[in-house]
């Protein structure tokens, strides 16, 4: 085990690359909507139990399904009403389960990116060879049912192991959802040395986060995500800021939370200089435009205080 | 290090659900469901009346409310038998003075313990079997025999109670073990309110004959929203109006939808709380005729799913 995953070096925030998003937007904003099926009976991983109780848990799983049944429809509506296209973090066993949901998102132009099979089987125990079949399986799914390129990767239920990120890179993705150092994307150093970036995935954003660990109420979610938005906003005159909302339609889809999100996405969408953009896009256009800088950025400095 | 290969097999992969219980359905490709008097939304409110036995067992596990100190846990005890004790009878006049209807889940041994209080209960609405009593959590962990009678024995005590037969279930804690479903459909129950993956009532297969599952909402529930979220009183409310506006408007427009409230009078019956139910209930009350206040089993029945053999 290592005492640093090594996956970045240190790029001070007063010290970068000035950023500057499309149409001199100040801030990049995705909304990425973790579409998830979770197992009833799923083998046992040895580290990690799928449930809380006895198996089949029955009120966890109905839970989770709430959001496929019911919170969708809920959720993207009100995307739709803001003109955004979500970024989806998709258990990719739901292009077999339930395709019609799959298949309005795709209507939407939304993005699908790869969240492993399902969020009922973890990282933890694989083989090196287990987790490259895992992952190049649920990216040639995505491709197979979409047309689309698996650009990114949130790894099933945030479970990883030490060659995840190295994997995917491998694999030919270009961002991971994993690291939470940073309000802007950063280089991430793969074994390959592919050019592969980090684009900010906000955990304390995360409506599961928010509503099961932090127990938070429905209306100070949406002042939450006002607060960070009027942040992220005026610190991106400076340089471009990235702000993720993630979701999960089985807890901001509930009808005692959706007018609390919508109106955070009222305060959001009625600025300016916004870019509503997809995880792709943020990826790319970072790769494109900056990474070099600051890969050079990072060296210089490294140098200086060597 | 590596695992076995079945952690990369997926047997249940296929289109709809990964088990037989009930079929893959969003709840708005459904045919819209219209109430009585055409009301956008109906109003379930469930009371549970429960009791949480001093000495717990525990098998399988814990419900949430259950004993938590070391024996004899006064504290818990006597926190929850207050609920059945002073709690419910400010329920039961909110709801009286707001004039809306209520189910009541429950437990058998609360039967035996105070048949004064579950006479009065089963004069003003349905009764729901709520389980032999809150330690009695079901789940894979039992041995079917136990199951079963346990199932058996709250039915026997609670029929003798109540003016109708008992069809309606919710299980402590909404547990379920793999059997349960059989077991109730045996034991003569129609629906159960234990899976909470919808809005509205759907058909639940078992082997021993169809049930129907009308959710029960968690994230509404005031024990969950108060206990475990650790939430006001007041933000209670805040949410419970919330939902009530959602759930009314796209009613209007989107075909009926339910609102399902399950009380406990042991959380929501304090004197500090009890007000901020009774502004929800004020809320839902000024929607006036928008509003349908209804028994869990004619709500199933005015959603078009007849019940098991039933007359309908």
């Amino acid at each position: 085990m290592k005492s640093d995953p090594g996956l970045y070096g240190y790029l001070p925030w007063d010290r970068r690359p000035e950023i500057r998003w499309p149409n001199g937007a100040r801030v990049a904003v995705w909304v990425a909507p973790n579409i998830e099926f979770y197992e009833l009976e799923p083998p046992v991983n040895p580290q990690r139990k799928p449930w809380p109780r006895p198996m089949p848990d029955v009120l966890g799983y109905a839970t989770r399904d709430y959001g496929n049944r019911v919170g969708h429809m809920r959720m993207m509506r009100v995307l739709d009403q803001f003109g955004i296209r979500g970024s989806v973090s998709l258990s990719t066993a739901m292009l077999t389960h339930h395709p019609e949901i799959i298949d309005l998102v795709l209507e939407r132009d939304w993005e699908l990116f790869s969240h492993g099979i399902y969020n009922t089987r973890y990282t933890y125990g694989l083989s090196e060879d287990q987790e490259r079949a895992m992952i190049v399986d649920a990216m040639q799914r995505i491709s197979d049912y979409s047309g689309q390129h698996c650009d990114g990767y949130l790894a099933p239920a945030l479970s990883h192991s030490e060659h995840t990120i190295d994997l995917f890179a491998e694999a030919g993705g270009s961002y991971t959802c994993d690291l939470f150092h940073d309000d802007q994307p950063t280089p991430v150093n793969t074994r390959s040395g592919r050019r592969f970036v980090s684009v900010p995935y906000s955990l304390e954003l995360n409506d599961t986060i928010v509503y099961v660990v932090n127990k938070i109420e429905p209306r100070r979610y949406g002042e939450m995500i006002c607060r960070a938005f009027d942040r992220l906003y005026a610190e991106g005159e400076r340089s471009g800021t990235v702000m993720c909302i993630p979701l999960h339609a089985y807890q901001v889809g509930h009808p005692h939370r959706l007018a609390a999100f919508q109106r955070a996405l009222d305060h959001v969408c009625s600025h300016e200089h916004v870019w509503l953009a997809t995880g792709r896009e943020i990826a790319h256009y970072y790769l494109e435009h900056y990474y070099d800088q600051a890969i050079a950025t990072m060296r210089e400095i490294e140098e200086a205080t060597a | 290090m590596s695992l076995d290969e079945k952690f990369l097999s997926y047997e249940h992969l296929r289109h709809g659900m990964d088990h037989e219980r009930y079929d893959w359905s969003m709840l708005e490709r459904r045919e819209p469901v219209t109430w009585p008097g055409r009301a956008p939304l109906a109003l379930w409110i469930n009371v549970c009346v429960e009791h949480f036995p001093l000495n717990p067992q525990s098998p399988g596990f814990k419900a949430p409310g259950n004993m938590t100190m070391p024996y004899p846990d006064l504290r818990h005890y006597t926190l929850r038998d207050y609920g059945n004790r002073v709690g419910i009878f400010r329920v039961l006049e909110a709801l009286d003075g707001y004039g809306f209807h209520a189910s009541f889940a429950v437990n058998g041994e609360l039967v035996e313990r105070y048949p004064y209080l579950t006479r009065r209960l089963a004069e003003r609405g349905e009764l729901l079997a709520h389980g032999w009593n809150m330690d009695c959590a079901h789940s894979s962990a039992l041995d079917e025999d136990t199951e079963r009678q346990w199932i058996r024995q709250t039915l026997a005590v609670l029929g003798r109670m109540s003016l109708k037969p008992i069809r309606g279930w919710l299980g402590p804690a909404r547990s379920q073990s793999s059997r349960t479903p059989e077991l109730l459909a045996e034991a003569g129950i129609q629906w159960c309110a234990d899976w909470v993956n919808d809005e509205l009532p759907f058909h639940f297969q078992t082997q021993s004959g169809a049930l129907v599952n009308l959710p029960l909402s968690l994230e509404l529930e005031d024990r969950f929203i108060i206990n475990d979220n650790l939430h006001s009183e007041t933000e209670y409310a805040e949410q419970l109006i919330d939902a009530a506006d959602c759930l009314l408007a796209e009613g209007r427009e989107r075909g009926g939808r339910l609102l399902a409230l399950n009380l406990h009078p042991w959380v929501i019956g304090q004197p500090h709380r009890i007000g901020q139910l009774e502004r929800v209930l004020e809320h839902l009350r000024d929607f006036g005729d928008q509003v349908w206040s209804a028994a869990p089993s004619e709500i199933i029945a005015a959603a078009g799913l007849a019940l098991e053999g039933s007359s309908r």
